[in-house]
């Protein structure tokens, strides 16, 4: 009986994150008074939009490099995949496909860069990339704002040369001649890949859409980390996630593998924000890449995961909940208080807090481990 | 000769030598584009003054070895909360600056010490935390603003008559009132001096550079060189960093207020969001390293950063017929962060 007692309270204590926003939202629903049939679709989408984002992050955890704030990186390569398929008016799965193809090597180099910086970082991977996320954003800004159009902005001298890369549909070029605009329309994209193969279930009154063939590519790609895990690369980065130290003397190429894993990681957040987009169907050219690597970190924190170790049943459960939140907060806040506003602020501060209490909970433990064994050597006092 | 340039290059580091040479570039291209270098540098010197004491905000955690202060917005919502309560009152002139100060100085001290406490219990991870502690403290105040029960006409939304506005005007209250004492500049308003900020600021550089040469100002030090020399030695370690993680965000809240009564606007809810990182940059531009900053760091820094905010709108817009200024100091700011983070001989600690 004790046993079961003790293995209660474990499960309690190790779920306690996900745990407490089941409770958030179990108040917050009636609150809200959104039916269950809306909720569920809106769920449903958002499972299929999101999740690749949030399974993209967990590879570099595995290899012990925290939670990659460098994913954005990868999501501004997949804009510029979008934004020339676009512009050549490819529309439908070949579109998705032919936009991935161009995204994923952009990706790659980017990944390659961004793993190279951390490795010489080690020990504050997470600052750094979160800092290389913004210092991206600045040379992001710089090609889509000055190098993208009808004509090129910068001419190098002497030399008959126009530094641009040829994108001419009006609806995408600013009407000075080059910069792309900021909201674009993926008429030809949209649901692309959501229509491909999709069911209508009836659910009390009005059906419910489920985009098949998103969750089949969902499916395939956690198989995926599933196998990656087993691999010999994969066994790799968990033994440098547990000790770098350790895995360097055995014989293993850390640096390499570091690297290998954020490419990686970076290629597939590259792909998720092509899923993603194609499910939104518009475009922020510069913002909608900011907020990715954010509301991605928060829904993994927030299903159960820590800065060393996830899992895939937390992105899931991690993506439902913070979505579920999301949704639920600003009508909830607009009943409870009378300002939708209060509510549309609660979840700023929930994607915030969530990762600040996660970073302040791992980095505490890790210091009281250091602290415990550093006592150890100094014998009685 | 050849070797001492060698060791200059290697002791400022590329970055900031090519960005110094940079606003230089500025400067001396700044004629030739139409551009007023005097009025220019009179926009440089202001916004050096506005901004000084957020970047000096940096020292004292820098120095207890607690990295650099991403979670500057926490002292910034001090400062905040004593200014709306300033004019709340309507407490005008120098005397409604000074009861903003005295309303926001404990407040930042009290958050200062909560904030500490997490600080102490995350040695190593303190960066990354403190990013988070200060996004999730602004989100905080989003929701505070709208509850608190401010009513002054001049700050609340004039419908539903509750919640601050996003930006609340200081005019008619403390607009101006440290930039303007004892200014000077020229008839025609192409040159601007303002003394009393530059005052307030070499005063608060002097009051720092003269704590730490205090006793617990070298303690602080020492914690930040080597903590486990420091705690052989007799120093509380932990004691050391909640003193300057107190007196980072007092200056954050302090750094706030002169900000605002130059720029003359309140800027509530997600305005005090990324303020940390032009300050960051700023540091770390002027030759501060993770752990190192002296005062000569924070007037340099400052300068070279606000320099090049102010002149490449002017010139680099003058000089390409386009707005790259934004992009610039994007790549800039977090260009120079990145390279302090990635410096090789800071990685072990």
């Amino acid at each position: 009986m004790n046993r079961m007692q003790d293995n209660v309270r474990h499960f309690l204590i190790s779920n306690s994150v996900p745990i407490i926003f089941i409770a958030l939202s179990a108040i917050a629903i009636p609150l809200s008074g959104f039916s269950s049939s809306y909720l569920l679709q809106e769920m449903l989408t958002r499972l299929a939009r999101n999740s690749f984002l949030v399974l993209s992050l967990l590879i570099p955890i595995m290899a012990g490099m925290g939670l990659n704030f460098g994913m954005v990186l990868g999501a501004m390569a997949g804009q510029i995949g979008l934004i020339l398929v676009t512009d050549w008016a490819i529309v439908g799965i070949p579109g998705m496909v032919l936009a991935a193809i161009i995204s994923l090597p952009i990706a790659a180099v980017l990944g390659y860069i961004c793993g190279s910086v951390l490795n010489r970082a080690k020990g504050r991977e997470m600052v750094t990339s979160y800092i290389l996320g913004f210092f991206m954003n600045g040379i992001y800004q710089f090609v889509v704002l000055y190098l993208i159009g009808v004509r090129g902005m910068i001419r190098i001298p002497f030399a008959d040369i126009e530094l641009r890369i040829p994108v001419t549909n009006p609806q995408l070029v600013l009407s000075r001649g080059y910069g792309v605009r900021n909201a674009i329309n993926l008429t030809g994209l949209r649901h692309a890949l959501d229509n491909a193969l999709e069911f209508n279930i009836p659910v009390g009154g009005s059906s419910v859409n489920i985009p098949v063939s998103t969750y089949l590519l969902i499916a395939v790609f956690c198989l995926f980390i599933v196998w990656f895990r087993r691999t010999k690369l994969g066994q790799d980065m968990r033994a440098i996630g547990q000790d770098m130290a350790v895995a360097d003397s055995s014989g293993i190429a850390v640096e390499r593998t570091r690297v290998i894993a954020i490419i990686i990681s970076t290629m597939l957040a590259a792909f998720g924000q092509i899923i993603f987009l194609q499910n939104i169907g518009t475009m922020n050219t510069y913002n909608s890449h900011d907020q990715t690597g954010m509301f991605s970190i928060a829904a993994l924190l927030i299903g159960g995961a820590t800065v060393s170790k996830a899992s895939i049943a937390n992105v899931f459960v991690g993506v439902i909940l913070f979505h579920l939140m999301f949704v639920v907060s600003p009508m909830a806040g607009k009943e409870l208080i009378g300002q939708a506003q209060l509510g549309e602020y609660f979840r700023v501060y929930v994607s915030y807090g969530i990762i600040a209490v996660a970073l302040v909970l791992h980095a505490w433990k890790r210091y009281q481990e250091r602290e415990r064994s550093r006592r150890s050597l100094r014998g009685e006092a | 000769m050849g070797g001492g340039i060698r060791k200059f290059i290697e002791n400022a580091g590329w970055p900031r030598i090519i960005i110094g040479l940079f606003l230089l570039s500025l400067y001396i291209a700044a004629p030739f584009v139409n551009v007023r270098v005097l009025s220019s540098l009179s926009d440089t010197l202001v916004r050096v003054g506005m901004n000084g004491v957020l970047v000096l905000a940096m020292v004292p955690m820098v120095q207890s070895g607690c990295g650099l202060n991403f979670g500057l917005p926490l002292g910034i919502i001090a400062g905040l909360l004593g200014a709306v309560t300033s004019i709340q009152f309507q407490v005008k002139g120098l005397a409604g600056f000074g009861f903003a100060m005295l309303v926001a100085l404990p407040i930042a001290a009290a958050l200062g010490f909560f904030y500490a406490q997490i600080l102490n219990r995350v040695k190593g991870e303190e960066m990354m935390i403190a990013t988070y502690v200060g996004f999730s403290s602004v989100a905080v105040m989003c929701m505070a603003w709208l509850l608190l029960p401010f009513n002054s006409p001049v700050m609340i939304w004039g419908y539903g008559g509750s919640g601050l506005r996003t930006t609340i005007s200081t005019e008619g209250y403390w607009r101006h009132v440290l930039s303007d004492f004892l200014a000077f500049g020229s008839d025609t308003g192409a040159f601007y001096f303002p003394t009393g900020m530059f005052i307030f600021f070499f005063l608060m550089l002097f009051l720092v550079w003269a704590f730490f040469r205090t006793k617990t100002g070298t303690a602080v030090t020492a914690v930040g060189s080597n903590p486990e020399f420091a705690r052989a030695s007799g120093v509380d370690v932990n004691r050391m960093r909640t003193i300057s993680v107190m007196l980072s965000t007092v200056l954050g809240a302090m750094g706030i207020l002169i900000y605002e009564q130059s720029f003359g606007f309140i800027q509530l809810y997600m305005g005090p969001l990324y303020m940390a990182f032009p300050a960051v940059a700023a540091i770390l531009l002027g030759g501060a390293s993770v752990n190192k900053a002296t005062m000569t760091n924070v007037v340099a820094g400052t300068f070279l950063f606000q320099g090049i905010l102010t002149m490449t709108p002017s010139v680099i817009n003058s000089l390409l017929q386009s707005d790259m200024s934004e992009v610039i100091r994007i790549i800039v700011s977090n260009g120079m962060i990145l390279y302090a983070l990635t410096r090789k001989t800071q990685v072990k600690r």
